[in-house]
């Protein structure tokens, strides 16, 4: 039996979350909801099962939260991945682990991160057109093959997660952590690699103009990678809070703005021009010409509308959640473009998004970013901790499921 | 015969005096010993205004009777001041109303169609059609808005003409219409030293490119004041410019000025000094303070903005820019010049609810800064009422809100260029252009009611001299981070003030209280 924190299925907390946290007033008490009102619960777990060949189990050193474990917990995530999902699952696909098993070319007592894209090979099915070419977070067989339905480790109720002792992962989704990368920083892999990710989808154009809205996880490092496959482009970052707006300066911002007063400053910056509708926030007429909506809010995805240019570019890399006003979308005849997790280069020679990621993860300006892991049974704080990590100045919350 | 400006010496006797602070007042004792600089009295009114403008009109200084400038066929443009003066406005008819109708009928008695009429209003918001109808009248707003009664447009290209360069190399560029008219009627009210005579059509009419040669950094810190126009740099460039128009296109100038009867009659103590108050104006004081402060904040921003003064006109006189102004500049000086000998360590100004640039909307932070640093400050002939390295104290709330159709450059001059410096010289030379050439800015300018993108920097400069001349500013009941945000400190009291200001003048500082409105130019020996 190995401790775990489970997620399971329940219609009536999934709706009193979602109905709580739906209003204004009701956000203020997701830490509260997360804690208490979610399915989620700390148990003795049969340890999972290999499934087959390579396949090893991992012991997880640090399991982050990531914003997606956030929105399930506070009933924002959408009914939509219900589909996708078999329950009851162990969240956590932010990991670096051990494996516990030998592998052909990787022995037992590696120090492993996760990809955590549930895609054709470890279901052990014909590759799908996506996973042939390289794309397999876009794989089309999440809900088939030899495993439950799932897209990721962390929504699967066969693989197990990382907020345990233990999970099972297939070897095409474990990449070796060099030595120089410690914990701290290989936990924040995944989400660099998702980082790396949505900014290479789409192409930017040298002195485009690029906006990140949110400075949390996601947004921090969306703007690391952008630096990387954008150097020269002035890259402006919306950010609530006073450290994340020293934070993204310090990781290379041309300019940090706070939510109030982006849409003027970036009107500026953009010479646009600035319209304010009867009801509704501002918006541009001109503007931006690529924004990474970081945030997973209907209001952060609402802002980046309004902010792009006509025939401009929004990347959505937060996952989201509510529903927002597309006249902008339509007016504008601008660019929705999704970036959900992470692929292998996508065939065309171009390095792995988690091979870039470990690179990137070590060259990074991130020390810090980790808080000082929670033990699993003190899952509670740790998630107000996440919920609020923003106003608490702080970037990443972890567990170290090994320490209890 | 009314009195004379006064000086008061504060002793044991002397009442709480009454300081304006934003939309409201306030009774301060001030320490003893303390000088209070009081205007004159009001001056009486001329009886017969309109025969007064008949008057001036066929007597003209330095050139022809109207009616002999006048003939068929010619082109005839009458321009006048916008609502930035008088302030507060003035009891309709406006004098500019009555002026105008004057002119307008000599034009018809000579056969003039081709009329037109054009607001002065340079970088200023566009009046509104209302705005416009009351400065003018009924009868002259039907007749010819909005056909022949426009605005002025200081960004259409097309409008506009460079007449040439002063000998300083001054790019002279105003209204084209102007400009190609065979006379300008130049309809003025000149409510302070600064306004009126070489000013009113090189600034009125003017373009960007003309206007940034006077209003810059450099030029208003060697103006001192600009309010004592052979001291003012601004004022010389003025003329430079004024003396090319006058070479280029005739101009008949008539200029009105005004008396100091600023508050109706329900505030009437207002324009009252504190110990001649009655029983009456002492209930109405208590009245009208309790009630203001009861007042919601929108609410009492209407009543004060609803206020018109009852002023008098005191003198009209026409005819060449540079022969009328002396005549009127000597008026102004007779209602508002106080003689007062020496500086002072800290001077004291209660700020009001009103300035050129809130009519009918919001006083905000810039417009503080730029009536107390840039107006209040420069109410002086010779030297200002504070020594140099001096303290000054301001009295007025500060608040940290801004109209978002009149002033959408203010917002983002606030938010984004006073948390990058507050030095004129650098706001001038990093960001001035980029606000002055903002296609945003201009397109709200011209269709919209939006002052200019680049109004902002000005106001800034407008206490370019202040900053450079005291040592401390502080203003009592300000909002501490809108004032922090400009520079300045925020004190809950005078004696709080008086508290910071001690590390710069000491503990025992002379104070001088410079007591409008009423205004009241201060003549330093």
């Amino acid at each position: 039996m190995i401790l775990s924190l489970e997620y399971r299925h329940s219609s009536a907390r999934y709706l009193a979350s979602r109905t709580v946290t739906s209003t204004k007033a009701g956000s203020r008490l997701s830490a509260m909801v997360a804690g208490n009102m979610s399915p989620l619960r700390l148990i003795n777990l049969a340890a999972p099962v290999v499934p087959g060949e390579g396949w090893t189990r991992v012991a997880p050193r640090l399991s982050g939260i990531c914003g997606s474990d956030i929105g399930l917990l506070t009933g924002r995530s959408s009914p939509y991945f219900s589909s996708v999902s078999s329950m009851p699952f162990v969240p956590g696909h932010e990991v670096v682990g051990e494996t516990l098993d030998d592998l052909p070319d990787l022995p037992a007592g590696s120090r492993v991160v996760l990809d955590p894209v549930l895609s054709c090979e470890p279901r052990d099915i014909e590759s799908c057109r996506w996973c042939a070419d390289g794309r397999e977070s876009r794989c089309d067989h999440v809900t088939t093959g030899r495993l439950a339905p799932g897209v990721q480790t962390g929504s699967c109720s066969e693989t197990g997660g990382a907020w345990s002792r233990q999970f099972v992962a297939h070897r095409s989704q474990l990449h070796v952590v060099p030595d120089s990368l410690d914990d701290e920083r290989a936990v924040l892999v995944e989400p660099l690699a998702c980082a790396v990710h949505a900014a290479r989808r789409v192409d930017i154009d040298p002195g485009a103009t690029v906006v990140v809205v949110g400075a949390g996880t996601v947004g921090l490092m969306t703007l690391l990678a952008l630096r990387e496959v954008a150097p020269t482009a002035p890259i402006h970052v919306i950010a609530k809070h006073r450290h994340q707006q020293e934070r993204a300066l310090a990781l290379g911002a041309t300019a940090v703005h706070e939510p109030s007063h982006a849409v003027r400053a970036l009107r500026r910056s953009t010479t646009a021009r600035m319209h304010k509708p009867e009801w509704g926030r501002e918006f541009l007429l001109g503007g931006v010409d690529v924004v990474f909506e970081c945030t997973g809010g209907a209001s952060g995805l609402d802002s980046a509308l309004r902010l792009a240019r006509a025939g401009g570019t929004v990347v959505v890399s937060g996952m989201p959640s509510g529903s927002v006003d597309l006249a902008p979308l339509w007016l504008r005849e601008l660019h929705l473009v999704g970036a959900y997790a992470s692929d292998s280069g996508g065939g065309n020679g171009q390095r792995s998004d988690f091979a870039e990621a470990i690179e990137l993860a070590g060259a990074a300006p991130i020390d810090g970013w980790v808080e000082p892991p929670y033990p699993l049974r003190r899952w509670r704080e740790a998630m107000a901790h996440a919920v609020d990590a923003g106003k608490l100045g702080s970037v990443k919350i972890a567990f170290a499921p090994g320490k209890d | 015969m009314s009195r004379p400006g006064f000086v008061l010496t504060v002793d044991e006797r002397t009442p709480p005096l009454l300081v304006h602070q934003g939309e409201g007042f306030r009774l301060e004792r001030l320490p003893l010993g303390s000088r209070v600089i009081y205007p004159p009295d009001s001056l009486k009114g001329v009886r017969n205004v309109d025969a007064e403008i008949q008057h001036a009109l066929l007597n003209p200084l330095g050139i022809e009777p109207l009616p002999e400038l006048l003939y068929p066929n010619m082109r005839l443009t009458i321009v006048f001041d916008d609502l930035s003066l008088p302030l507060p406005q003035m009891q309709t008819p406006d004098i500019r109303q009555r002026v105008i109708e004057h002119v307008l009928e000599l034009a018809a008695a000579k056969g003039v169609d081709d009329v037109e009429l054009i607001v002065a209003n340079a970088l200023h918001r566009r009046m509104t059609p209302a705005e416009i109808k009351r400065v003018v009248g009924e009868r002259v707003f039907r007749s010819f808005f909005p056909e022949h009664l426009r605005n002025h447009d200081a960004e259409d290209r097309a409008n506009l003409v460079e007449i040439g360069k002063t000998k300083h190399g001054e790019v002279v560029e105003l209204n084209r219409r102007a400009m190609e008219s065979d006379l300008i009627v130049y309809v003025n009210i000149t409510t302070t030293p600064m306004s009126g005579g070489p000013k009113s059509v090189s600034v009125g009419l003017a373009s960007y490119r003309s206007l940034r040669h006077h209003h810059n950094v450099h030029t208003l810190r060697h103006s001192r004041s600009f309010n004592d126009p052979p001291n003012s740099a601004m004022h010389h460039s003025y003329e430079r410019m004024a003396d090319l128009i006058g070479g280029h296109v005739k101009v008949f100038t008539i200029e009105t000025s005004l008396n100091n009867d600023t508050f109706p009659t329900a505030t009437s103590f207002l324009n009252k000094r504190e110990w001649e108050w009655n029983v009456a104006d002492q209930a109405s004081y208590l009245a009208v303070k309790r009630g203001n402060e009861l007042m919601p904040a929108r609410a009492r921003r209407k009543v004060w903005q609803k206020n018109v003064a009852p002023y008098a006109v005191t003198g009209v006189n026409a005819g060449l820019p540079s022969e009328v102004h002396p005549v009127t500049l000597d008026n102004v000086h007779r209602q508002q010049v106080t003689e007062v000998q020496g500086q002072a360590d800290v001077a004291i100004f209660g700020l009001p609810y009103i300035c050129p640039y809130n009519v009918n909307s919001i006083m905000n932070p810039i417009l503080v800064m730029s009536l107390g640093l840039g107006y209040f400050f420069n109410l002086y002939k010779n030297r200002p009422i504070v020594r140099k390295g001096g303290a000054a104290i301001f009295y007025h709330p500060v608040e940290h809100e801004f109209h978002p159709v009149h002033h959408p450059s203010y917002i983002d001059f606030f938010d984004e260029v006073l948390t990058q410096s507050t030095d004129p010289v650098v706001l001038e030379t990093k960001y001035e252009e980029q606000f002055a050439t903002d296609p945003w800015y201009i397109q709200l300018y011209r269709k919209s009611y939006a002052y200019h993108g680049v109004h902002p920097f000005y106001m800034w400069y407008w206490g370019a001299h202040a900053l450079e001349h005291l040592g401390e500013v502080i203003f009592v009941g300000g909002n501490r981070r809108t004032t922090a945000r400009m520079g300045f400190k925020a004190a809950s009291t005078l004696a709080d003030a008086l508290e910071i200001a001690s590390h710069t003048v000491g503990r025992s500082p002379s104070i001088t209280y410079q007591h409008a409105p009423p205004l009241v130019v201060a003549d330093v020996r």
